[in-house]
Protein backbone atom coordinates (compact mmCIF):
# COMPACT_ATOMS: atom_id res chain seq x y z
CA UNK A 1 0.00 0.00 0.00
CA UNK A 2 1.58 3.36 -0.94
CA UNK A 3 2.50 5.67 2.01
CA UNK A 4 0.68 8.88 0.85
CA UNK A 5 -3.39 9.40 0.01
CA UNK A 6 -4.96 12.28 -1.34
CA UNK A 7 -7.36 14.31 0.48
CA UNK A 8 -7.14 17.11 -2.47
CA UNK A 9 -6.39 17.23 -6.22
CA UNK A 10 -7.74 13.79 -6.97
CA UNK A 11 -9.26 14.93 -10.14
CA UNK A 12 -6.24 17.21 -11.10
CA UNK A 13 -4.34 17.04 -14.83
CA UNK A 14 -2.40 13.80 -15.17
CA UNK A 15 1.26 13.82 -15.37
CA UNK A 16 2.89 10.61 -16.66
CA UNK A 17 6.14 10.13 -15.32
CA UNK A 18 8.14 6.46 -15.00
CA UNK A 19 9.56 4.69 -12.40
CA UNK A 20 12.64 2.22 -12.73
CA UNK A 21 10.74 2.31 -16.14
CA UNK A 22 7.35 1.37 -15.17
CA UNK A 23 4.80 3.96 -16.36
CA UNK A 24 3.28 5.47 -13.58
CA UNK A 25 1.03 9.13 -13.35
CA UNK A 26 0.59 11.53 -10.45
CA UNK A 27 -1.00 14.94 -10.41
CA UNK A 28 -0.22 18.07 -12.08
CA UNK A 29 0.85 20.17 -8.56
CA UNK A 30 2.79 17.03 -7.14
CA UNK A 31 6.44 17.11 -5.76
CA UNK A 32 7.96 14.35 -7.16
CA UNK A 33 8.51 12.42 -3.46
CA UNK A 34 4.01 13.01 -3.41
CA UNK A 35 3.83 11.03 -6.87
CA UNK A 36 6.00 8.44 -6.04
CA UNK A 37 4.93 7.95 -2.60
CA UNK A 38 1.25 7.76 -3.72
CA UNK A 39 2.26 4.78 -5.64
CA UNK A 40 4.88 3.02 -3.63
CA UNK A 41 5.40 2.84 -0.18
CA UNK A 42 9.42 3.32 -0.73
CA UNK A 43 11.64 5.98 -2.45
CA UNK A 44 15.07 4.22 -2.12
CA UNK A 45 17.20 2.20 -0.67
CA UNK A 46 20.15 3.86 2.15
CA UNK A 47 23.30 3.97 0.66
CA UNK A 48 24.93 1.45 3.09
CA UNK A 49 23.10 -1.29 4.35
CA UNK A 50 20.37 -1.08 1.35
CA UNK A 51 17.37 -0.55 4.24
CA UNK A 52 14.34 1.06 2.45
CA UNK A 53 13.83 4.85 3.05
CA UNK A 54 11.38 7.38 1.89
CA UNK A 55 12.39 11.09 3.07
CA UNK A 56 11.47 12.38 6.43
CA UNK A 57 11.13 16.33 6.55
CA UNK A 58 9.51 16.93 3.39
CA UNK A 59 11.48 20.53 3.25
CA UNK A 60 14.53 20.50 1.71
CA UNK A 61 16.47 19.84 4.98
CA UNK A 62 17.12 15.94 6.22
CA UNK A 63 17.95 15.18 2.12
CA UNK A 64 16.82 11.73 2.29
CA UNK A 65 14.59 11.54 -0.66
CA UNK A 66 18.13 12.70 -3.29
CA UNK A 67 16.97 9.88 -6.32
CA UNK A 68 18.62 9.79 -9.90
CA UNK A 69 17.20 10.65 -12.85
CA UNK A 70 17.36 8.91 -16.37
CA UNK A 71 19.91 11.58 -17.86
CA UNK A 72 21.97 10.95 -14.72
CA UNK A 73 20.96 14.00 -12.77
CA UNK A 74 20.25 13.10 -9.06
CA UNK A 75 17.32 15.61 -7.97
CA UNK A 76 15.64 15.93 -3.91
CA UNK A 77 12.58 14.24 -4.49
CA UNK A 78 10.70 16.79 -1.81
CA UNK A 79 11.70 19.39 -3.65
CA UNK A 80 10.93 18.86 -7.58
CA UNK A 81 8.20 19.48 -8.65
CA UNK A 82 7.10 16.53 -11.12
CA UNK A 83 7.21 16.90 -14.53
CA UNK A 84 5.56 15.32 -17.38
CA UNK A 85 7.85 12.47 -18.94
CA UNK A 86 10.15 12.44 -15.83
CA UNK A 87 12.27 9.16 -15.79
CA UNK A 88 12.98 8.08 -12.56
CA UNK A 89 15.72 5.90 -11.01
CA UNK A 90 15.06 5.08 -7.13
CA UNK A 91 17.01 1.64 -7.27
CA UNK A 92 20.43 1.25 -5.88
CA UNK A 93 23.36 0.86 -8.87
CA UNK A 94 25.64 -2.13 -8.22
CA UNK A 95 29.43 -1.25 -9.00
CA UNK A 96 29.05 -1.39 -12.76
CA UNK A 97 26.78 1.87 -12.53
CA UNK A 98 23.44 -0.77 -13.30
CA UNK A 99 20.47 -0.88 -11.35
CA UNK A 100 20.59 -3.70 -8.76
CA UNK B 1 15.49 55.38 -3.56
CA UNK B 2 17.85 57.90 -2.84
CA UNK B 3 20.56 58.91 -4.08
CA UNK B 4 22.97 58.12 -1.54
CA UNK B 5 21.71 54.36 -1.71
CA UNK B 6 22.19 54.04 -5.23
CA UNK B 7 25.73 53.97 -4.34
CA UNK B 8 25.44 51.23 -2.33
CA UNK B 9 24.90 47.17 -2.90
CA UNK B 10 21.43 46.03 -2.29
CA UNK B 11 20.61 44.69 1.11
CA UNK B 12 19.64 40.62 0.96
CA UNK B 13 17.54 38.81 2.85
CA UNK B 14 17.81 34.96 3.28
CA UNK B 15 14.11 33.28 3.49
CA UNK B 16 10.90 34.75 2.60
CA UNK B 17 8.82 33.30 5.76
CA UNK B 18 7.75 35.53 7.87
CA UNK B 19 10.55 36.77 9.11
CA UNK B 20 11.91 37.47 5.53
CA UNK B 21 8.46 39.05 4.71
CA UNK B 22 8.76 41.55 7.34
CA UNK B 23 12.07 42.60 6.80
CA UNK B 24 11.39 43.09 3.05
CA UNK B 25 8.61 45.31 3.40
CA UNK B 26 10.40 47.06 6.29
CA UNK B 27 12.88 47.77 4.05
CA UNK B 28 11.12 48.68 0.89
CA UNK B 29 9.00 51.30 3.04
CA UNK B 30 12.27 52.72 3.77
CA UNK B 31 13.20 53.11 0.36
CA UNK B 32 15.44 50.88 0.12
CA UNK B 33 15.36 47.81 -2.63
CA UNK B 34 16.44 44.14 -0.79
CA UNK B 35 17.12 40.95 -3.07
CA UNK B 36 14.91 38.10 -1.05
CA UNK B 37 16.39 34.96 -2.09
CA UNK B 38 14.28 31.74 -1.47
CA UNK B 39 14.43 28.41 -1.27
CA UNK B 40 10.91 27.66 -2.07
CA UNK B 41 9.11 28.46 -5.19
CA UNK B 42 6.88 30.73 -3.22
CA UNK B 43 6.70 33.11 -0.35
CA UNK B 44 5.22 31.96 3.25
CA UNK B 45 8.24 29.76 4.33
CA UNK B 46 7.20 26.08 6.35
CA UNK B 47 4.42 27.58 8.35
CA UNK B 48 2.06 29.75 5.70
CA UNK B 49 3.63 26.74 3.01
CA UNK B 50 1.63 27.60 -0.77
CA UNK B 51 0.75 24.30 -2.66
CA UNK B 52 2.33 24.08 -6.07
CA UNK B 53 -1.28 24.28 -7.90
CA UNK B 54 -4.32 25.89 -6.22
CA UNK B 55 -6.23 22.45 -4.94
CA UNK B 56 -9.80 23.67 -4.33
CA UNK B 57 -8.88 24.04 -0.38
CA UNK B 58 -8.98 27.84 0.83
CA UNK B 59 -6.51 29.06 3.10
CA UNK B 60 -9.11 28.02 6.64
CA UNK B 61 -8.55 24.96 5.73
CA UNK B 62 -5.10 24.98 4.96
CA UNK B 63 -3.83 27.37 7.69
CA UNK B 64 -6.31 26.74 10.39
CA UNK B 65 -6.35 29.82 12.89
CA UNK B 66 -3.66 31.17 11.33
CA UNK B 67 -5.16 31.55 7.92
CA UNK B 68 -5.54 35.47 8.25
CA UNK B 69 -2.10 35.82 9.08
CA UNK B 70 -0.62 33.43 6.14
CA UNK B 71 -3.04 35.32 3.69
CA UNK B 72 -1.97 39.19 5.00
CA UNK B 73 1.70 37.84 4.10
CA UNK B 74 1.29 36.24 1.36
CA UNK B 75 -0.60 39.14 -0.51
CA UNK B 76 1.96 42.04 1.46
CA UNK B 77 4.85 40.03 -0.43
CA UNK B 78 2.95 39.66 -3.77
CA UNK B 79 2.73 43.54 -3.10
CA UNK B 80 6.57 44.38 -2.84
CA UNK B 81 7.32 43.04 -6.37
CA UNK B 82 8.52 45.64 -8.62
CA UNK B 83 10.41 47.30 -5.94
CA UNK B 84 12.28 44.34 -4.53
CA UNK B 85 14.57 41.46 -6.77
CA UNK B 86 12.99 38.22 -5.50
CA UNK B 87 14.88 34.66 -6.61
CA UNK B 88 12.58 31.78 -5.67
CA UNK B 89 13.92 27.86 -6.13
CA UNK B 90 17.46 29.76 -5.24
CA UNK B 91 19.42 28.59 -2.37
CA UNK B 92 22.31 30.47 -0.72
CA UNK B 93 25.20 28.36 -0.17
CA UNK B 94 27.51 30.13 1.31
CA UNK B 95 28.61 33.81 2.71
CA UNK B 96 31.49 35.54 2.82
CA UNK B 97 32.93 39.15 2.91
CA UNK B 98 29.49 40.73 1.25
CA UNK B 99 29.15 37.98 -1.73
CA UNK B 100 26.28 35.18 -1.33
CA UNK B 101 26.92 32.26 -3.47
CA UNK B 102 23.40 31.02 -4.77
CA UNK B 103 22.21 28.21 -6.90
CA UNK B 104 19.51 29.46 -8.81
CA UNK B 105 16.99 27.48 -12.16
CA UNK B 106 20.43 25.45 -12.84
CA UNK B 107 22.69 28.28 -12.46
CA UNK B 108 25.21 29.68 -9.90
CA UNK B 109 25.67 33.32 -9.21
CA UNK B 110 27.53 35.21 -6.88
CA UNK B 111 25.50 38.08 -4.95
CA UNK B 112 27.50 40.90 -3.76
CA UNK B 113 25.03 42.61 -1.14
CA UNK B 114 25.18 45.61 1.99
CA UNK B 115 23.78 44.62 4.49
CA UNK B 116 22.29 40.45 5.25
CA UNK B 117 19.37 39.72 7.07
CA UNK B 118 18.95 36.00 7.68
CA UNK B 119 15.71 34.47 8.13
CA UNK B 120 16.71 31.16 7.60
CA UNK B 121 13.79 29.49 9.89
CA UNK B 122 13.98 25.95 11.56
CA UNK B 123 13.19 22.47 11.26
CA UNK B 124 12.12 19.98 13.21
CA UNK B 125 14.47 18.65 16.68
CA UNK B 126 15.50 15.09 16.35
CA UNK B 127 16.60 12.25 18.94
CA UNK B 128 16.52 9.45 16.84
CA UNK B 129 14.66 6.24 18.07
CA UNK B 130 14.71 2.59 17.19
CA UNK B 131 12.71 2.73 13.71
CA UNK B 132 12.54 6.12 12.83
CA UNK B 133 14.46 5.62 9.44
CA UNK B 134 11.54 3.05 8.53
CA UNK B 135 9.09 4.42 5.17
CA UNK B 136 6.09 6.09 6.83
CA UNK B 137 7.63 8.05 9.68
CA UNK B 138 7.97 11.73 8.78
CA UNK B 139 8.87 14.50 11.00
CA UNK B 140 6.09 16.54 12.72
CA UNK B 141 6.89 19.40 10.16
CA UNK B 142 7.40 16.99 7.52
CA UNK B 143 3.43 15.77 8.02
CA UNK B 144 1.95 18.65 8.54
CA UNK B 145 3.57 20.49 4.94
CA UNK B 146 2.49 16.97 3.17
CA UNK B 147 -0.85 17.76 4.29
CA UNK B 148 -1.12 21.32 4.32
CA UNK B 149 1.09 22.16 0.66
CA UNK B 150 0.30 18.27 -1.12
CA UNK B 151 -3.07 17.82 0.20
CA UNK B 152 -1.65 14.29 0.96
CA UNK B 153 -1.87 12.68 4.40
CA UNK B 154 0.94 10.11 5.70
CA UNK B 155 -1.54 7.13 6.39
CA UNK B 156 -5.14 6.15 7.25
CA UNK B 157 -4.72 5.23 10.84
CA UNK B 158 -1.56 7.46 12.46
CA UNK B 159 0.50 7.92 15.41
CA UNK B 160 2.13 10.88 16.28
CA UNK B 161 4.76 10.90 18.91
CA UNK B 162 7.15 13.48 20.64
CA UNK B 163 6.65 16.59 21.98
CA UNK B 164 5.68 20.28 21.92
CA UNK B 165 3.03 22.60 20.76
CA UNK B 166 3.34 21.20 16.88
CA UNK B 167 2.50 17.56 18.43
CA UNK B 168 -0.92 18.22 19.09
CA UNK B 169 -1.47 20.76 16.65
CA UNK B 170 -0.34 18.24 13.59
CA UNK B 171 -2.66 16.00 14.90
CA UNK B 172 -5.92 17.47 15.16
CA UNK B 173 -5.49 19.21 11.50
CA UNK B 174 -4.98 14.91 10.24
CA UNK B 175 -7.81 14.46 12.57
CA UNK B 176 -10.05 17.52 11.08
CA UNK B 177 -8.76 16.02 7.07
CA UNK B 178 -10.97 12.92 8.14
CA UNK B 179 -7.73 10.78 9.03
CA UNK B 180 -7.89 8.08 12.08
CA UNK B 181 -5.40 9.49 14.63
CA UNK B 182 -4.96 5.96 16.71
CA UNK B 183 -2.43 8.47 19.27
CA UNK B 184 -0.77 11.20 20.40
CA UNK B 185 2.03 10.05 22.40
CA UNK B 186 3.96 13.05 24.78
CA UNK B 187 7.72 12.51 25.85
CA UNK B 188 6.70 15.44 28.51
CA UNK B 189 4.67 14.20 31.71
CA UNK B 190 0.95 15.39 32.48
CA UNK B 191 2.66 17.47 34.89
CA UNK B 192 5.23 19.55 33.13
CA UNK B 193 2.52 20.71 30.91
CA UNK B 194 0.26 22.28 33.80
CA UNK B 195 3.59 24.95 33.72
CA UNK B 196 1.23 26.07 30.53
CA UNK B 197 -1.53 27.70 32.95
CA UNK B 198 1.15 30.32 34.18
CA UNK B 199 1.16 31.10 30.05
CA UNK B 200 -3.22 31.58 30.45
CA UNK B 201 -3.00 35.30 31.53
CA UNK B 202 -0.80 36.53 28.91
CA UNK B 203 -1.42 34.32 25.56
CA UNK B 204 -5.12 33.20 26.37
CA UNK B 205 -5.99 32.22 22.84
CA UNK B 206 -2.95 30.54 21.93
CA UNK B 207 -3.34 28.27 25.51
CA UNK B 208 -7.42 27.72 25.22
CA UNK B 209 -6.50 26.88 21.41
CA UNK B 210 -4.69 23.83 22.35
CA UNK B 211 -6.85 22.92 25.51
CA UNK B 212 -9.82 22.67 22.34
CA UNK B 213 -7.57 20.91 20.22
CA UNK B 214 -7.18 18.03 22.53
CA UNK B 215 -10.92 18.52 24.21
CA UNK B 216 -11.70 17.56 20.14
CA UNK B 217 -9.46 14.51 19.89
CA UNK B 218 -10.52 13.10 22.83
CA UNK B 219 -13.94 13.08 21.43
CA UNK B 220 -13.07 11.45 18.63
CA UNK B 221 -11.30 8.92 20.02
CA UNK B 222 -7.88 9.80 20.37
CA UNK B 223 -5.77 8.01 22.36
CA UNK B 224 -3.17 10.49 24.75
CA UNK B 225 -0.65 9.14 26.34
CA UNK B 226 2.00 11.21 28.83
CA UNK B 227 5.69 10.78 29.82
CA UNK B 228 6.09 7.99 27.44
CA UNK B 229 9.88 6.48 27.18
CA UNK B 230 11.73 3.41 24.84
CA UNK B 231 9.48 4.60 21.88
CA UNK B 232 10.12 2.53 18.94
CA UNK B 233 8.46 2.33 15.23
CA UNK B 234 8.42 -0.88 14.33
CA UNK B 235 7.56 -2.26 10.97
CA UNK B 236 10.19 -4.67 8.79
CA UNK B 237 9.72 -2.45 5.32
CA UNK B 238 7.88 0.11 6.42
CA UNK B 239 6.10 1.28 9.49
CA UNK B 240 3.52 -1.11 10.93
CA UNK B 241 3.05 0.26 14.80
CA UNK B 242 5.11 1.39 17.37
CA UNK B 243 5.45 0.74 21.01
CA UNK B 244 6.84 2.62 24.05
CA UNK B 245 6.39 2.73 27.40
CA UNK B 246 3.99 4.52 29.91
CA UNK B 247 4.58 4.27 33.63
CA UNK B 248 6.93 1.08 33.21
CA UNK B 249 4.54 -0.59 31.05
CA UNK B 250 4.92 -1.46 27.83
CA UNK B 251 2.49 -0.71 25.44
CA UNK B 252 1.89 -1.42 21.50
CA UNK B 253 -0.67 0.58 18.62
CA UNK B 254 -0.56 -0.70 15.12
CA UNK B 255 -0.65 2.17 12.80
CA UNK B 256 0.46 2.69 8.74
CA UNK B 257 2.08 6.10 9.41
CA UNK B 258 3.68 8.43 12.14
CA UNK B 259 4.54 11.71 12.59
CA UNK B 260 8.15 12.50 14.97
CA UNK B 261 9.33 15.17 16.74
CA UNK B 262 10.50 17.20 20.02
CA UNK B 263 9.90 20.63 19.05
CA UNK B 264 11.94 22.43 17.04
CA UNK B 265 15.73 23.60 15.73
CA UNK B 266 16.79 26.25 13.74
CA UNK B 267 18.76 26.18 10.48
CA UNK B 268 22.11 28.01 11.45
CA UNK B 269 24.16 27.06 9.30
CA UNK B 270 24.78 30.62 7.21
CA UNK B 271 24.93 32.54 10.37
CA UNK B 272 27.83 30.35 11.32
CA UNK B 273 29.57 31.00 7.45
CA UNK B 274 28.85 34.45 7.95
CA UNK B 275 30.75 34.61 10.54
CA UNK B 276 28.27 35.22 13.80
CA UNK B 277 29.60 34.39 17.17
CA UNK B 278 27.25 31.22 18.82
CA UNK B 279 26.43 30.98 22.67
CA UNK B 280 25.35 28.32 24.23
CA UNK B 281 21.28 28.56 25.11
CA UNK B 282 20.65 26.44 28.01
CA UNK B 283 17.21 26.08 27.57
CA UNK B 284 17.01 24.61 23.94
CA UNK B 285 20.32 22.28 24.68
CA UNK B 286 21.83 24.51 21.13
CA UNK B 287 24.49 26.68 20.53
CA UNK B 288 22.41 30.21 18.65
CA UNK B 289 23.89 32.93 16.87
CA UNK B 290 24.06 35.64 19.18
CA UNK B 291 22.04 38.82 18.77
CA UNK B 292 21.21 41.93 20.57
CA UNK B 293 17.57 43.08 21.34
CA UNK B 294 17.78 44.68 17.78
CA UNK B 295 18.30 41.60 16.12
CA UNK B 296 22.08 43.10 15.14
CA UNK B 297 24.86 39.43 15.24
CA UNK B 298 28.32 40.29 16.52
CA UNK B 299 28.72 41.05 12.62
CA UNK B 300 28.69 44.44 11.42
CA UNK B 301 25.97 44.45 9.11
CA UNK B 302 24.28 41.10 9.60
CA UNK B 303 20.93 40.60 11.34
CA UNK B 304 19.25 37.73 12.75
CA UNK B 305 15.50 37.40 12.63
CA UNK B 306 12.66 34.38 12.73
CA UNK B 307 12.90 31.28 14.35
CA UNK B 308 16.62 30.84 12.48
CA UNK B 309 18.27 32.57 15.27
CA UNK B 310 15.92 31.38 17.97
CA UNK B 311 12.67 29.29 18.24
CA UNK B 312 10.15 32.31 19.46
CA UNK B 313 7.19 30.99 16.01
CA UNK B 314 5.91 32.99 13.71
CA UNK B 315 4.50 35.87 15.29
CA UNK B 316 7.61 36.99 16.59
CA UNK B 317 9.22 36.01 13.50
CA UNK B 318 7.53 38.68 11.92
CA UNK B 319 8.00 41.42 14.60
CA UNK B 320 12.24 40.38 14.90
CA UNK B 321 12.15 40.65 10.67
CA UNK B 322 10.87 44.18 10.91
CA UNK B 323 12.91 45.20 14.24
CA UNK B 324 16.32 43.57 12.24
CA UNK B 325 15.32 45.11 9.25
CA UNK B 326 14.90 48.35 11.49
CA UNK B 327 17.99 48.27 12.24
CA UNK B 328 19.54 47.71 8.87
CA UNK B 329 18.09 50.91 7.75
CA UNK B 330 19.09 52.39 10.99
CA UNK B 331 22.50 51.51 10.34
CA UNK B 332 22.55 52.73 6.96
CA UNK B 333 21.93 56.12 7.96
CA UNK B 334 18.32 56.48 7.49
CA UNK B 335 15.72 57.15 9.58
CA UNK B 336 13.42 55.02 12.18
CA UNK B 337 10.76 55.56 14.14
CA UNK B 338 12.46 54.53 17.81
CA UNK B 339 8.95 54.16 19.14
CA UNK B 340 8.34 51.50 16.68
CA UNK B 341 11.52 49.66 17.29
CA UNK B 342 11.08 49.77 20.85
CA UNK B 343 7.31 48.69 20.59
CA UNK B 344 8.35 45.55 18.66
CA UNK B 345 11.26 44.65 21.35
CA UNK B 346 8.79 44.67 24.10
CA UNK B 347 6.57 42.71 22.44
CA UNK B 348 9.10 40.09 21.51
CA UNK B 349 10.26 39.85 25.47
CA UNK B 350 6.76 39.11 26.10
CA UNK B 351 6.70 36.55 23.40
CA UNK B 352 10.09 34.83 24.73
CA UNK B 353 8.77 34.61 28.03
CA UNK B 354 5.99 33.21 26.69
CA UNK B 355 8.30 30.23 24.73
CA UNK B 356 9.89 29.93 28.10
CA UNK B 357 6.84 28.11 29.19
CA UNK B 358 5.85 26.34 26.67
CA UNK B 359 9.53 25.00 26.82
CA UNK B 360 9.07 23.96 30.51
CA UNK B 361 6.14 22.69 28.98
CA UNK B 362 7.24 20.31 26.26
CA UNK B 363 10.62 19.73 27.96
CA UNK B 364 12.82 17.86 25.91
CA UNK B 365 13.75 14.48 27.15
CA UNK B 366 17.36 13.92 27.11
CA UNK B 367 16.82 10.95 29.42
CA UNK B 368 15.72 9.17 26.12
CA UNK B 369 19.51 8.93 25.55
CA UNK B 370 20.60 6.22 27.99
CA UNK B 371 17.87 3.50 26.63
CA UNK B 372 18.49 4.22 23.20
CA UNK B 373 19.56 0.26 22.30
CA UNK B 374 22.84 0.63 20.04
CA UNK B 375 22.15 -0.37 16.82
CA UNK B 376 19.59 2.78 16.81
CA UNK B 377 20.28 5.05 13.75
CA UNK B 378 21.82 8.46 14.36
CA UNK B 379 22.48 9.42 10.87
CA UNK B 380 20.51 8.80 8.19
CA UNK B 381 22.81 9.76 5.78
CA UNK B 382 26.04 8.26 6.36
CA UNK B 383 24.22 4.85 8.46
CA UNK B 384 26.48 5.87 11.89
CA UNK B 385 24.52 4.19 14.69
CA UNK B 386 24.11 4.79 18.63
CA UNK B 387 27.17 1.98 19.17
CA UNK B 388 28.98 4.07 16.44
CA UNK B 389 29.31 7.21 18.02
CA UNK B 390 29.76 5.55 21.57
CA UNK B 391 32.84 3.34 20.69
CA UNK B 392 34.11 6.14 18.69
CA UNK B 393 34.21 8.31 21.86
CA UNK B 394 35.91 5.82 24.08
CA UNK B 395 38.18 4.47 21.77
CA UNK B 396 39.83 7.58 20.83
CA UNK B 397 39.45 9.84 23.83
CA UNK B 398 36.88 12.13 21.85
CA UNK B 399 35.42 14.97 23.69
CA UNK B 400 34.70 16.92 21.14
CA UNK B 401 32.16 17.00 17.77
CA UNK B 402 34.09 17.95 15.30
CA UNK B 403 37.09 15.23 16.15
CA UNK B 404 34.02 13.17 16.58
CA UNK B 405 32.29 13.82 12.92
CA UNK B 406 36.20 13.30 12.10
CA UNK B 407 36.59 9.81 13.36
CA UNK B 408 32.85 8.48 12.91
CA UNK B 409 31.63 10.66 9.80
CA UNK B 410 28.55 11.95 12.05
CA UNK B 411 27.00 15.14 10.10
CA UNK B 412 29.71 14.39 7.44
CA UNK B 413 27.13 13.03 5.00
CA UNK B 414 24.11 15.02 2.40
CA UNK B 415 22.49 17.02 5.72
CA UNK B 416 25.51 17.74 7.13
CA UNK B 417 24.40 17.39 10.82
CA UNK B 418 21.17 18.95 10.47
CA UNK B 419 19.27 16.00 11.40
CA UNK B 420 21.37 14.02 13.32
CA UNK B 421 24.26 16.80 14.60
CA UNK B 422 22.17 17.72 18.22
CA UNK B 423 21.87 13.97 18.58
CA UNK B 424 25.01 13.14 18.42
CA UNK B 425 25.75 15.85 20.85
CA UNK B 426 23.63 14.61 23.24
CA UNK B 427 25.10 11.64 22.70
CA UNK B 428 29.09 12.38 22.97
CA UNK B 429 28.15 14.57 26.46
CA UNK B 430 25.97 11.65 28.11
CA UNK B 431 28.83 8.98 27.13
CA UNK B 432 31.79 11.62 28.21
CA UNK B 433 30.23 12.65 31.26
CA UNK B 434 30.06 16.00 30.81
CA UNK B 435 27.17 18.64 29.93
CA UNK B 436 26.24 19.07 26.11
CA UNK B 437 27.42 22.88 26.40
CA UNK B 438 31.11 21.37 26.65
CA UNK B 439 31.37 19.06 23.58
CA UNK B 440 30.59 22.22 21.20
CA UNK B 441 29.26 22.09 17.62
CA UNK B 442 29.68 20.97 14.09
CA UNK B 443 31.59 23.79 12.41
CA UNK B 444 29.36 25.16 9.00
CA UNK B 445 30.70 23.99 5.73
CA UNK B 446 29.68 25.81 2.45
CA UNK B 447 27.79 24.22 0.82
CA UNK B 448 25.56 23.80 3.43
CA UNK B 449 23.05 21.66 0.85
CA UNK B 450 24.45 19.34 -1.48
CA UNK B 451 24.60 21.07 -5.14
CA UNK B 452 24.97 19.14 -8.67
CA UNK B 453 28.23 19.27 -9.73
CA UNK B 454 27.89 21.41 -12.58
CA UNK B 455 27.68 24.21 -10.38
CA UNK B 456 31.07 23.84 -9.38
CA UNK B 457 32.39 24.06 -12.70
CA UNK B 458 30.91 27.40 -13.15
CA UNK B 459 33.05 30.52 -11.49
CA UNK B 460 31.00 33.81 -12.72
CA UNK B 461 31.74 36.92 -11.71
CA UNK B 462 30.57 39.11 -8.70
CA UNK B 463 27.46 40.93 -9.54
CA UNK B 464 26.11 43.94 -7.62
CA UNK B 465 22.76 43.81 -9.10
CA UNK B 466 19.88 40.87 -8.79
CA UNK B 467 18.36 41.83 -11.98
CA UNK B 468 20.17 40.76 -14.98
Amino acid sequence: MPLLHRVARQNEVPIGFSLNGKPCEGRRGDTLLSAILTIDERLRPSDFSHEPRAGFCQMSACQDCWVTLISGERVRACSTPLAEGMQVITRAANSAGEPA
Amino acid sequence: MSDAAKDRAQPLIVGAGPAGIRAAATLVAAGLRPIVVDEAPACGGQIYRQPLVPDGRDARVRYGSEAPKAERLHREFAGLQGKLDYLPNTLVWNLSDGVADVATNGGHRRLAHDGLILATGAMDRILPVPGWTLPGVFSLGGSQIVLKAQGCVIGSRIVFAGTGPLLYLVAWQYMKAGVKVAAVLDAAPLTAQMAMMKALPGFPAIVLRGTRFIAEMMMKGVAFHYGINKLRFEGTSRIEGVSFEVRGKRRHLACDGAGFGLGLKPETQLADLAGCQFAFNERDRVFLPQTDTARRSSVPGVYLAGDGSGIAGADAAEMSGERAALSLIEDRGLAVDPGRAGKLEKELRKIFAFRNVLEQSFPFPSQWIADLPGDTMVCRCEEIDVSGIRDAADHFGIVEMNRLKAVSRIGMGRCQGRVCGSAAAELLAASTGRPISAVGRLRGQAPVKPLPMSYAAIAPAVTGEAAE
